[in-house]
């Protein structure tokens, strides 16, 4: 299915993908997949299991590279750029594209190292500068009052819910430029949730944030622009109040209004 | 709206609430015929069933309110969902106020038999009769089109709006000329012109309810549109 939607003039384009198909072995699950992402903006990805936009999140960030019979053809570009070329070092992209996942996985270190971690594969900073970002990350991942007490503490230490927040704060504390959110609040309670959706909120100030979410909901309160998938097909984009109010294709409105099966 | 939701128990309360909505118009529609029945026959006693329906109607709207807002907060429904309930609404409040100008024409009915007017004084209640048939044929239509979301038949009542106000129109001028021709009848025709008028807002009710149920099915805000754009609107969608 070929669909093409033109963002409105106002926004910027971040990220362009044009012809993407992708292959897992000889099962095809992205099919020709043809998107503008805003810049500064919200995108939700939504659709049933196996729709493809897990899959869609991780070729952004080229974590299909770590398995060889996965392989995706066609054009991603980050503001003019290739980001699929070989050419470009693929630690530079992540560290420009960062990503959240379903699960929690801290890394077994302190709560304090899980943040600096990955600040220190790109910036060499002085102590009271690391000090000042990981709890500016803590802050902004709305964990830092939970946490400041027990920065030694390991990681793992924490609830499912802390432990999340701390990879979305550690996600964050490299500055990346786009937020890749697979999932995130899916092992949340409803607070914490609330908290993550507020982050996200003010966090496309300044990234472009892009979140995969089986929560329907959570993909018409916190995007601006939401992609419906099925079967690896993009089925429809355009703004989250139109596509929730009165989506173009029947496919989509029986997809949000629990009509699919 | 043949197709059915992975959870039946939301049919279900969507189907239900539809149906309370038809049996909410099916009232106020009789009440509107009982209305015209008093006002024809003089009778008293038929006034006073429609005030007594009117406590009916206003429960009902009430009622089905509250439901409205139950299958709101539970099922947050969207897209085709979300503007049948937001149409529900408008519909009920809509149906309330037809109920209000039965109740109008019941009270007024009233007042002339209690100020001694009688059929004998030879005013023109049959061309009221004649107005109120097409405001109830509008309001049935309306109803119709809603309990199928029949957008053709909605826009049929939207097209056949402008007749009741043409009749509303000649009504105004015909008892006019009774009120010159023989001032004892002003204060009884003064009673009619505003019963002319209550019937003639049945009418747009009926088409504020075809308008909503445009709004249902394609998602398109048809009020204060032109009949011909709107015609065009609904054509496209068909096609």
């Amino acid at each position: 299915m070929d669909v093409r939607v033109e963002l409105p003039t106002t926004e910027k384009v971040k990220i362009a993908v044009r012809g993407l198909n992708f292959y897992y072995g000889s099962f095809h699950a992205l099919k020709n997949i043809n998107l503008d992402l805003p810049e500064r903006k919200v995108t939700a990805f939504i659709g049933p299991s196996g729709c493809g936009k897990s899959t869609l999140l991780r070729v952004f960030n080229r974590m299909f590279e770590l398995y060889p019979e996965q392989r995706a053809e066609g054009e991603v570009t980050m503001d003019g750029e290739d980001i699929l070329s070989k050419k470009l070092d693929v630690s530079l992209v992540r560290a420009k594209i960062g990503m959240v996942f379903q699960k929690p996985t801290p890394f077994p270190m302190s709560i304090y190292d899980n943040i600096a971690f990955g600040v220190r594969l790109f910036e060499a900073l002085p102590r009271v500068e690391m000090d000042e970002r990981v709890e500016w990350a803590l802050k902004k991942a709305a964990l830092w009052n939970e946490v400041k007490d027990k920065l030694n503490q390991n990681g793992s230490s924490l609830s499912g819910g802390q432990q999340q927040r701390l990879c979305i704060a550690r996600g964050i504390a490299i500055k990346p430029e786009v937020l890749l959110l697979d999932e995130p609040c899916s092992a949340l309670d409803p607070i914490s949730t609330g908290k993550i959706e507020e982050l996200i909120h003010e966090l496309k100030t300044d990234y472009t944030v892009l979140i995969v979410t089986h929560n329907m909901q959570q993909a018409a309160r916190c995007s601006d622009y939401t992609a419906y998938m099925y079967l690896g097909d993009l089925i429809e984009f355009g703004p989250t109040g139109e596509l929730f109010m009165k989506p173009n294709k029947k496919d989509t409105e029986d997809y949000i209004t629990g009509r699919f099966g | 709206m043949t197709d059915k939701h992975l959870s039946t128990q939301f049919d279900a309360e969507l189907s239900g609430i539809s149906n309370r909505v038809l049996e909410m118009g099916g009232l106020v529609e009789s009440q509107v015929a009982q209305a015209l029945y008093a006002l024809v026959n003089f009778s008293d006693t038929t006034a006073a069933q429609v005030l007594t329906q009117e406590e009916r109607v206003n429960q009902m709207e009430i009622e089905i309110d509250r439901d409205l807002s139950a299958i709101i907060a539970r099922r947050q429904p969207t897209a085709r969902d979300l503007r049948l309930l937001i149409a529900i609404s408008k519909t009920i409040a809509n149906l309330e106020r037809v109920g209000d100008e039965a109740a109008r024409i019941a009270r007024t009915v009233q007042r002339l038999i209690n100020t001694g007017v009688s059929s004998r004084m030879r005013l023109p209640v049959s061309d009221l009769t004649f107005e109120a048939d097409l405001a109830i044929a509008q309001l049935r239509k309306a109803l119709d089109a809603f309990a199928r979301l029949d957008t053709a038949r909605a826009l049929e009542v939207l097209k056949e709006d402008g007749q009741i106000d043409q009749e509303f129109d000649g009504l105004l001028r015909k008892l006019i000329t009774y009120m010159m021709e023989d001032p004892r009848t002003i204060s009884a025709s003064i009673d009619l012109i505003f019963v002319a008028k209550a019937i003639e807002r049945v009418g747009d009710h009926a088409k504020n309810l075809s308008e909503a149920i445009i709004y249902v099915v394609q998602g398109t805000d048809v009020r204060h549109t032109s009949v011909d754009d709107v015609a065009k609107a609904v054509e496209n969608a068909d096609r």
